[in-house]
């Protein structure tokens, strides 16, 4: 085997509840602006997507009305990407450009559930009653909205991704995946150059409603994430968080300036059951990533849903040369998104030779004076799954 | 001795064990003897009531029972029935302990309507039917166990428990494409030389009255309800629509060092492997056919093999008037000639299409015309297509030689996935 190709990120495209860009959020960050809504899903807590102009990334209409929100998101978040690498509009790279998302599934349409439920507890039984309901109500092609590979269909029309269209599901561990096997896939030469990424709607009580189900919501008042020991639970955020991968050698190719290196990714599945697998698979996941000089940063993507994060915050406790960030804080739960955010803010701090600063009344988070070289990202699913990646400063 | 590598220098893909589960029967000899005899899995829909539906038949798979049902828990026991049977064919591992990573194709996962009804029960009749009222019942754990059935994760998470994979479990989704991806991340994955072995399933249980209404709104489904086993008619003049049906698929992969090494039986190679995205509409495929030639072509390429060298092609052939055409116009553009003499199948005639399932049965069921030296039949042709001129094996099985079985898979969202299946390495 010939040696692993080198990996540049060189496209972050973020388009998230602090705003579009890659200036929007670094501002945000360091200037510890947080966009929560605490009002509008009461008692649930949501962090709602800055809107935009999004004609600037989807410029046609009709391609924004076959789209619900969290496509909208991917899609605008996804051009984002491409525009920052350099490769917007370049057929000859989009048409040989491989893609990875990390989705979960569309909207559901919150009237059409809700009138059936009421008609049915109103005594409509009738054999075919929900058959003739779903068939008159449903809007034909909702379903293209909902469908989880359809975030990727949309990018590849709207901006001409064609390589390869693979969409991974799975909550938290998908957003890992897509990152660890486009990895894999250009430092062993099977790829050039990869999009990936995954979009999230936070603003959805279908979505509530499933994490309700597990007590997993945060509710009544915001808090950062190292501080809800007493009220566990995430708060969903919405943002679109997209990269551009690819091996050194291409980017020198085409002159492309990078953020980062992607040094590695690493991913588990821990048996939960056996109280402390998270920290231990942490800790093993640790171990893998290559040579840590110390010194660093963590950004995590730490729910706040437990026992996950009491875990984390253990195995964080055995690194404490480490400078913690928890995206989650600013941003809230992304699901899918929250890895591919994490490692985006992770190129943009090296990239821009600082860590934005704590925002934890606890303690954890502490500053960080000088310019990060390595930022590891981590990735503890809420329920299952365990990942981190290493980007590093290119000297 | 060198390691067994592929002309490109890369550890050669073989197939070591396989599972197969569709509306014809669980196994890979219940589904050889009926697909080959011609037989058709599709029936009258019995799960639930079909009034004011266009289509009322599917390929469902009414022997494995699940209750309370749901489309996730048949898809589990599905991949379940089907993984049981590769890893034992295989005999890698030992029980709870497979010695490679886990790849799932599994279709999106949501709350369904039983349960999503079983909330709305536990409102009141007289309640406001709002979703500020169903989030108010949703927890305190009453429900606890609908967060573990309908993440999207989920399936994944019990395979991965219940087999011993090892590593992160991944789950995808390419639509109709995704048994073919499931089957190309295992491969790569060997390749690359970060495993041995591979597990790839692919499992769909998707036969419920939205998901029939979802594809029904979108004028995918063929209304040829009666009777139901000449519903699917693949290239056929009067094909109307593809018919959903339910199945799963599993393969376990091996690199032919480690194969050998245990002394494993070896059914056939995965000599390559192609996709190509299609940026023309959410569910029509470009009109030019550019992704699906260049999707056979990347195929052939990545096997090494010209379009001589393939003597079946499994197609996708689901029967939708659009899919037949464009796959035609993709196949005969790259094979030329060669495309009006070679066999095209489609078993999707018989077992209907098992949707996220669909690559990776139909890739087991070209291993095994491959095993066998025996081509399964393209059923209800009666009024060939003028405007498709393909030896479709009509209706009947056929005997012949068969060393290099090229099988198709497309899908919504512009997916585009085709594999290369050979007896011997290439």
């Amino acid at each position: 085997m010939s040696e692993p190709a080198e990996v540049w990120i060189t496209g972050i495209g973020l388009a998230t509840s602090l705003g579009e860009g890659l200036d929007a959020n670094w501002d945000a960050l360091n200037q510890r602006r947080i966009n929560v809504d605490e009002k509008t899903f009461a008692p649930y807590i949501v962090h709602p997507w800055a809107q935009v102009n999004l004609d600037a990334q989807i410029p046609k209409k009709g391609d924004q009305r076959q789209m619900e929100a969290w496509q909208r998101i991917g899609t605008y978040a996804a051009g984002l990407a491409l525009d920052s690498a350099g490769v917007k509009g370049n057929k000859e790279i989009l048409g040989r450009m491989d893609m990875i998302v990390a989705a979960g599934g569309g909207e559901r349409d919150l009237a059409v559930d809700c009138n059936i439920l009421s008609l049915e507890a109103k005594g409509n039984s009738a054999p075919g009653f929900l058959n003739e309901r779903l068939m008159n109500d449903l809007r034909p092609t909702l379903f293209l909205a909902q469908l989880s590979n359809l975030l990727a269909g949309n990018i590849a029309i709207v901006h001409g991704v064609t390589g390869s269209s693979r969409t991974f599901m799975g909550e938290e561990a998908a957003g890992v995946d897509a990152a660890r096997i486009a990895l894999a896939r250009i430092a062993a030469g099977q790829s050039d150059i990869a999009l990936i990424g995954g979009s999230h709607n936070g603003e959805r009580k279908d979505l509530l409603v499933l994490y309700e189900f597990g007590d997993f919501n945060l509710k009544g008042k915001y808090a950062p994430v190292w501080a809800r020991q007493a009220h566990a639970g995430f708060a969903l955020g919405s943002a679109g968080a997209f990269l551009v991968i690819e091996s050194k050698a291409h980017a020198q190719a085409r002159g492309a300036k990078p953020y980062a290196r992607l040094t590695n990714v690493v991913a588990d599945l821990a048996r939960r059951e056996r109280p402390g697998a998270v920290t231990a698979t942490l800790e093993r996941l640790w171990s893998k990533l290559g040579k840590l000089e110390g010194k660093g940063a963590i950004i995590t993507g730490a729910t706040g849903a437990e026992p996950a994060t009491s875990e984390e915050r253990t195995f964080l406790g055995e690194h404490r040369d480490f400078a913690v960030r928890a995206s989650g804080t600013m941003f809230g739960h992304t699901v899918e998104t929250q890895f591919p955010l994490g490692i985006g803010l992770a190129a943009l701090s090296i990239s821009r030779g600082a860590l934005f600063p704590p925002n934890d009344p606890t303690g954890l988070e502490v500053e960080m004076s000088t310019p990060p070289s390595q930022i590891v990202v981590v990735g503890a699913g809420h329920w299952r799954g365990e990942g981190m990646a290493l980007v590093e400063a290119i000297k | 001795m060198a390691a067994p590598r592929d002309k490109f220098g890369r550890p050669i893909v073989v197939v070591t064990g396989m599972g197969v589960v569709t509306s014809l029967g669980a196994g890979k000899a219940d589904n050889w003897k009926k697909l080959t005899a011609g037989e058709s899995g599709i029936r009258t829909i019995t799960r639930f009531a079909t009034d004011g539906l266009k289509t009322t038949m599917a390929g469902t798979v009414d022997f494995v029972p699940v209750e309370p049902f749901s489309s996730t828990d048949l898809s589990e026991r599905l991949a379940d029935i089907a993984t049981e049977e590769a890893i034992a064919e295989a005999g890698i591992g030992s029980k709870g302990d497979f010695p490679g990573p886990l790849f799932l194709a599994v279709a999106p996962v949501e709350v369904e309507w039983p349960q999503r009804m079983e909330l709305g029960r536990a409102l009141g009749g007289d309640a406001q039917f709002d979703y500020d009222a169903l989030l108010r019942v949703s927890g305190g754990g009453r429900f606890a166990q609908y967060h573990r059935r309908f993440m999207f994760g989920s399936v994944a998470d019990h395979l991965a428990e219940t087999f011993g994979t090892k590593g992160s479990p991944i789950s995808l989704s390419t639509a109709c494409a995704s048994g073919a991806s499931a089957i190309q991340l295992g491969v790569e994955a060997i390749r690359r030389g970060e495993a041995d072995a591979a597990l790839c399933v692919a499992t769909d249980g998707s036969v419920n009255p939205e998901a029939l209404v979802r594809f029904s709104l979108l004028s995918a489904l063929s209304t040829h309800n009666d009777p139901p086993q000449g519903a699917v008619r693949p290239f056929a003049k009067n094909r109307d629509g593809f018919v959903m049906a339910e199945g799963a698929g599993a393969l376990v992969l091996e690199s032919l060092e480690a194969a050998t090494a245990r002394g494993a039986k070896i059914l056939g190679i995965v000599a390559g492997c192609g996709e190509l995205a299609d940026s023309f509409h959410r569910t029509r495929s470009s009109p030019d056919g550019k992704p699906i030639i260049g999707c056979v072509r990347n195929a052939l390429s990545d096997a090494g093999l010209v379009p001589e060298q393939i003597d079946y092609i499994n197609a996708h052939g689901t029967g939708t008037p659009e899919n037949d055409k464009m796959e035609y116009l993709g196949i005969s553009t790259v094979f030329g000639e060669h495309a009006s003499q070679i066999p095209v199948s489609s078993n999707k005639s018989m077992v209907g299409h098992t949707l996220s399932a669909a690559g990776a049965v139909e890739a087991i069921f070209s291993l095994l015309t491959l095993e066998h030296q025996r081509i399964p039949p393209t059923i209800n042709y009666d009024v060939p297509d003028p405007a498709i001129p393909f030896d479709v094996v009509p209706n009947k099985a056929r005997d012949a030689r068969v060393t290099a079985v090229m099988s198709n898979s497309f899908g919504f969202g512009g997916q585009n996935a085709v594999l290369i299946l050979t007896r011997e390495p290439v």
